[in-house]
């Protein structure tokens, strides 16, 4: 049986589905696996940690602790200089969860069987993504109450007040891009969890988001002046107290374009090569 | 899809593998692997860690792509045809792949609904899983707490959805305690009984004599026999004359005593002190022999015996080493997942 004695027949032709019906399946597909994710999602503790708790922690440790000790010129004190960093950083730092969920899936052969079903390529990474939009909205919402009880306010109208919310949930889910594709490259929940974000830390740390980069030292401050989270920061900053948008705003366009059109590649391609 | 559709206009067998390779690096994980399965039969794929078995399921069902040679799951071409293939196969591969935070029936559902079943069809075809695979008391908790019989048996349900024609099993009693592997046993058995083609890949011998009407052995992505249980038994040749050495420290002059009995050298277990030695046709007078033998040389056994070979013996025969021990090849590829079992869910 293991010889194939007779002449091998050729393989039928299977016609591949239209454009039309796999637009539809990629649709269905993405909001199943979108339904599914918030499903999961809401039904752990630690996404809960890490989407509301922890925040929440940050707002206070740097408003009560570090906050006396920062001098600022902002209208309004540490507090309205603090937000906008604090949310940009907030959802940054919610994508652990998207690293650590995708590795998990890897892992346990959860996207290995989703890879042998008649399922959209790139519906496991946008139903994702979808759903995490939505756990950064929740987030952000959590974050920027907890700042309206300490003292924060918006000093411009409605409109920059939203257009900042929009820029801090938009820039948290380029960075869950970025980590999809570190924890579905890594694909082992553990390392995800201790080492695979690790970049996020001087990312989000040495920034505008805290503290002014004036008070840095001259080389870090070159590095600090010219990173997208310093540039996505003051823009939301700007958005916020008021200032000037231009600049900053073309550059975070530009920058969070940049991560969208490198990273989701990126991870459809460890998608379909694990 | 019925076994009936998705079979339409292909007469040949269910799945047929010419010259498959695949190298990982370094690592030539298929050397050039050759199958042939008819619809409705089981194919048991049997080999140790590393075999290769892992990376010959992936390439059938789609997950890789081979270096050369080709693959039809009924008629469609895995690499050229890898859509029309997921349409009609189904995959339970070595660790449960269940959502454990969502309820077996949850898991059911989405999967229906991912197979673009409607939602009735996926909440219809979920209750009648659930049943059958006897998870309806455990179907409303989340499959965190499922054991590791219910959580396999649950993620066997979960391939079975879309009444795939072709049913690739990795492993699937791994890490089971003897208890939950029977229960697949009889799953897997009810699931051939439906007219569905099965490939199932095992390193356990007795899995494969249990469920399988043809069974290859692979050893280093080779294929390196082939035939029914019964038929690889009779290739190595006849008996076993086994015994158990009651002082560990005379195994040495115990081998040394029936050595001339049989063909090739006794194979020894060092923990156990058993020895067994392959008589060939001798049957009886074997026996006899080793009684006698082990007599001569002053060597006290126990449960002396004759019995047919098992497949351990014939993988002995054909490898000259045991289905368990081969090394550890795979790499991170070879992690298992033992599940321990969990009590409390019933």
């Amino acid at each position: 049986m293991t010889t194939v004695a007779h002449p091998a027949p050729n393989a039928i032709h299977a016609p591949s589905p239209s454009f039309g019906d796999r637009l539809r399946y990629g649709w269905a597909d993405t909001a199943n696996l979108t339904r599914r994710d918030i499903k999961i999602w809401t039904r752990n503790p630690a996404f809960l940690v890490f989407a509301v708790i922890q925040p929440v922690m940050f707002v206070l440790l740097f408003r009560y602790v570090f906050g006396g000790a920062i001098p600022t010129t902002v209208p309004g004190g540490y507090v309205n200089y603090l937000m906008p960093g604090i949310i940009a950083q907030s959802a940054a730092f919610a994508s652990f969860g998207t690293a650590i969920a995708l590795a998990r899936q890897m892992q346990r052969g959860v996207i290995d069987r989703f890879r042998s079903m008649p399922m959209a390529r790139s519906a496991v990474l946008l139903g994702r993504l979808a759903a995490d939009t939505l756990r950064l909205t929740v987030t952000v919402i959590v974050v920027l109450g907890v700042g309206y009880a300490v003292g924060f306010r918006f000093l411009t109208g409605i409109g920059p007040a939203i257009g900042m919310l929009v820029l801090g949930i938009v820039f948290g889910v380029a960075i869950c891009t970025i980590s999809a594709f570190v924890g579905m490259a890594i694909r082992d929940e553990e390392s995800v969890g201790s080492f695979g974000l690790i970049w996020l830390f001087p990312l989000t740390f040495v920034s505008s988001a805290f503290v002014t980069v004036r008070t840095m030292p001259g080389w870090l401050q070159a590095f600090a002046n010219n990173q997208p989270v310093t540039i996505v920061i003051d823009e939301m900053r700007a958005m916020a107290l008021g200032g000037p948008l231009v600049e900053h705003g073309w550059q975070s366009a530009a920058w969070l374009a940049g991560i969208f059109v490198v990273f989701i590649p990126l991870a459809v391609r460890a998608y379909r090569r694990s | 899809m019925t076994v009936r559709e998705a079979t339409r206009g292909w007469d040949g067998p269910a799945i047929l593998v010419e010259g498959l390779r695949k190298s990982f690096g370094e690592v030539q994980a298929l050397r050039g692997i050759d199958l042939e399965v008819a619809r409705g039969q089981v194919l048991g794929m049997l080999g140790p860690n590393g075999a290769g078995k892992t990376t010959a399921v992936k390439v059938l069902t789609t997950l890789l792509a081979p270096d050369a040679g080709r693959a039809l799951v009924e008629g469609r071409d895995v690499v050229h045809s890898a859509a029309a293939v997921r349409e009609i196969i189904g995959l339970a591969g070595q660790s449960a792949a269940i959502q454990e935070e969502l309820t077996g029936r949850e898991n059911l559902e989405i999967m229906g609904r991912l197979y673009h079943l409607t939602k009735g069809e996926s909440r219809h075809r979920a209750a009648q899983l659930l049943e059958r695979f006897d998870l309806e008391d455990a179907a409303d908790r989340p499959a965190k707490g499922y054991s590791g019989g219910m959580a396999r048996r649950l993620d066997l349900a979960a391939s079975l959805v879309a009444r795939p024609a072709v049913l690739f099993l990795d492993e699937p009693t791994t890490g089971l305690d003897p208890r939950s592997r029977m229960g697949m046993w009889e799953v897997i058995r009810e699931l051939v009984g439906e007219g569905a083609t099965l490939l199932l890949t095992t390193q356990y011998l007795e899995e494969a004599d249990e469920l399988a009407d043809q069974i290859v052995v692979i050893d280093h992505g080779e294929v390196i026999a082939a035939g029914t249980g019964e038929e690889l038994k009779n290739r190595i040749g006849g008996d076993v004359v086994e015994f158990v050495v009651a002082d560990r420290t005379h195994v040495d002059t115990a081998v040394a005593a029936v050595a001339t009995l049989g063909e090739g050298s006794p194979s020894v277990d060092r923990e156990t002190g058993q020895v067994s030695v392959r008589v060939g046709a001798a049957g009886s007078n074997a026996l006899v022999d080793a009684v006698r033998a082990l007599d001569a040389a002053g060597v006290r056994s126990e449960g002396l015996g004759i019995r047919r070979p098992s497949l351990d013996d014939v993988f002995l025969a054909l490898t000259g080493h045991g289905a368990d021990s081969a090394p550890e090849t795979r790499g991170r590829r070879g992690r298992r997942s033992g599940r321990p079992e969990h009590a409390g869910a019933r």
